[in-house]
């Protein structure tokens, strides 16, 4: 798998930026609630609000969200863009079959012919 | 790596194995699991839903539930699952699914097989973050490895 990891040089900030729980639960906010204020975003968690700021800093950094300011207050919303991440993830899902299908073929190289279609059951090599 | 689209994925690749013989490595439960990276102890039948333990080295704790749909003998088999493991007591049954579907061609020296699995639209960008946080563990764990067998090989 480290191999190919090339293939997701692109992807390597937005795999950075969500590689944290918080900053996955606030995309998972921002993802559900619409855009929002720090307050709100903080609320109810036991981050503060300087931490949550600094991720939506890093968020931001990645591309994934942007700082709306509204009247005296700043409200952050998930970037329209989403789709880059939409288009990554299936680039993951995508190089995951790939090694799925690559790991198929193996197992079937390992796997003795068999002669007509008898139901004999042979046991794998270990 | 050129899909545009971003609700589905297709892949094909020819394998030099009788249809038969591919047909068993995907719907042979126990067969399924040695490549698929999970240990299931109930066999593949259309309707039935099964889980099994993953096996990846560093995932153990983790388990992949899938609901068969359809079986046609060395033509067709399809699942629905919600991509990417479950976590212990972590549950997905409320989101969408998405559908897994292979199909087997025969053609001259061996099988052409494709599979196509579709549905992406529908999974939370929640949960989509969320592949991307495994797969970057599993990339760090990797790297580990391999530091640690260069460090003994030097």
């Amino acid at each position: 798998m480290a191999a190919k990891s090339g293939a997701f040089m692109g992807s390597a900030p937005i795999f950075a930026a969500l590689g944290d729980e918080t900053r996955l639960r606030l995309v998972a906010r921002l993802c559900s609630g619409g855009p929002q204020s720090i307050a709100r975003l903080t609320a109810g968690s036991e981050v503060t609000r300087q931490a949550v700021t600094k991720h939506l800093l890093v968020l931001a950094d990645a591309g994934l969200v942007r700082g709306v300011r509204q009247g005296r207050e700043s409200r952050w919303a998930l970037k329209p863009e989403q789709l880059e991440v939409a288009r990554r993830y299936l680039e993951l899902i995508s190089e995951r079959w790939t090694e799925r299908l690559e790991a198929l073929e193996r197992h079937l190289e390992s796997m003795p012919e068999t002669k007509a279609r008898t139901r004999k059951r042979r046991r794998k090599p270990a | 790596m050129s899909t545009i689209a971003t609700d589905r994925i297709e892949k094909k690749i020819q394998l030099r194995h009788p249809r038969s013989k591919v047909w068993r490595a995907l719907t042979d439960a126990q067969e399924f699991g040695n490549w698929f990276g999970a240990v299931f102890t109930e066999p593949f039948k259309p309707g039935v839903s099964v889980r099994g333990k993953v096996t990846h080295k560093g995932y153990e704790h983790m388990t992949m539930d899938v609901t068969i749909e359809r079986m046609e003998p060395e033509r067709l088999f399809s699942w629905r699952w919600h991509p990417g493991a479950a976590e212990p007591g972590e549950t997905f049954s409320d989101e969408p699914s998405t559908l897994v579907i292979f199909e087997l061609q025969e053609v001259p020296g061996g099988t052409l097989l494709t599979v196509v699995e579709s549905g992406f639209d529908q999974i939370p960008l929640a949960r989509r973050a969320k592949a991307f946080r495994e797969n970057d563990e599993g990339w760090a764990m990797q790297m580990k490895a391999i530091e640690e067998h260069l460090g003994k090989s030097s």
